[in-house]
């Protein structure tokens, strides 16, 4: 049995563990508020934007198509941008987007397809890097961005654009982790390039609608935005489910910390009082041996 | 008579109500949309977005920048990369 001494600091050390994982959690709940808000206030804007581009693309069909929407033709090359977030302690947040992005690949690879990575947030390099040595193309490093905003999904929208237009992949997906309740989130796939059209595209009313200038004009202008979109609405979600998790974690984790001082603590004083026992019998024997 | 208008920016919501006209700055030309518009989608060009709450009544500008104007039976939305 250890010894009162090496107890009591194993408890004071759990303790400060404790403390720890308690701020840690009431930090994430109060960022997870303000996620959350975000991730909800853009989904009006993502939803219309999707509406009016299913909408358009059924109309633009053919040789005029752009090549956002018409693809390469080709489904040779993969590139699976994975949105992940910069810290820990957030459970199994990036590591089930890891996951889920890596099935994507093993499945592409298996069918003889050419997968290359995209990473977005800096957890999730290593796991990738160390499977897939050197398909890593690029990544976009969000240490220095406290809250990714539309500028950063920008950025990464022109970069991954501007490879698709050199001819480096056929494909993109987007991985991500959609927020459903600070308990739940869903690692997400999700075609960005081509833009996948919902095959149930509502058919636009029958109504005669007039473009200025025309169609695909608008179709142009359109696309590269909804990637902007879909990518800023994929790091919103990440952000929100970044926070879930990482209060669900530190939550339990804090619980753990509480059931371990109490084992710890009946523990010590029960080696206390096996040491005031022993102490009082030698002294009652020798008492009694005089 | 009243036209519904909703100002969508990927950040937020920005307006959704009832007004009397609104002025959008397209690519082609300002056009104003008044209740029972014809079905129409235009692309906006950065700059000033008039909102007439009322007839006669002075506008609200708002700057928009970067964006798409979608005139159908539920009113006029505008989707703008920034407004404000």
């Amino acid at each position: 049995m250890a010894s009162l001494k090496e107890l009591k600091g194993r408890i004071a050390s759990v303790k400060s563990t404790q403390k720890i994982t308690k701020a840690k959690q009431m930090v994430a709940a109060a960022k997870l508020r303000k996620a959350q808000a975000a991730a909800e206030a853009g989904r009006p804007y993502a939803q219309r934007l999707e509406g009016v581009v299913a909408s358009l693309a059924g109309k633009v069909t053919g040789d005029s198509a752009p090549r956002l929407l018409a693809g390469t033709g080709k489904d040779d090359v993969h590139l699976l941008v994975v949105a992940n977030g910069d810290k820990g302690l957030a459970g199994a947040f990036n590591a089930n987007i890891v996951k889920a992005a890596v099935a994507k690949a093993r499945a592409l690879i298996a069918q003889g397809k050419t997968v290359k990575f995209y990473l977005i947030g800096r957890k999730g390099r290593a796991v990738i890097s160390r499977t897939f040595p050197g398909l890593i193309v690029g990544q976009y490093d969000t240490t220095e961005v406290r809250t990714p905003g539309f500028d950063e999904a920008q950025a990464v929208a022109q970069d991954i654009s501007d490879r698709f237009f050199a001819g480096e992949f056929d494909v993109a997906h987007l991985f991500y982790a959609a927020f459903r309740s600070p308990l739940v989130q869903i690692p997400t796939e999700q075609q960005i390039i081509p833009v996948a059209v919902p095959a149930d595209a509502p058919a636009s009313s029958g109504a005669a609608v007039e473009y200025e200038p025309d169609e695909e004009a608008i179709l142009a202008d359109l696309l590269p935005r909804n990637i902007t979109i879909q990518i800023f609405k994929a790091l919103l979600e990440n952000m929100a489910s970044e926070q879930g998790a990482s209060m669900t974690a530190m939550d339990n984790a804090t619980r753990n910390a509480g059931d371990l001082i109490n084992r710890l603590t009946i523990e010590y004083n029960r080696s206390r009082q096996a040491a005031i026992t022993t102490e009082l019998v030698e002294i009652i024997s020798g008492a009694e041996a005089l | 008579m009243a036209l519904h208008f909703e100002l969508v920016t990927p950040e937020k919501l920005v307006l959704s109500q009832d007004v009397h006209m609104v002025v959008v700055p397209g690519t082609e030309g300002e056009f104003g949309v008044l209740e029972g518009h014809a079905p129409f989608m235009s692309t906006v060009k950065d700059g000033a977005l008039k909102v007439y709450d009322r007839e006669g009544a002075e506008p609200r500008v708002i700057m928009v920048e970067g964006g798409f104007a979608e005139v159908s039976e539920a009113g006029l939305t505008v989707l703008a990369e920034k407004a404000g």
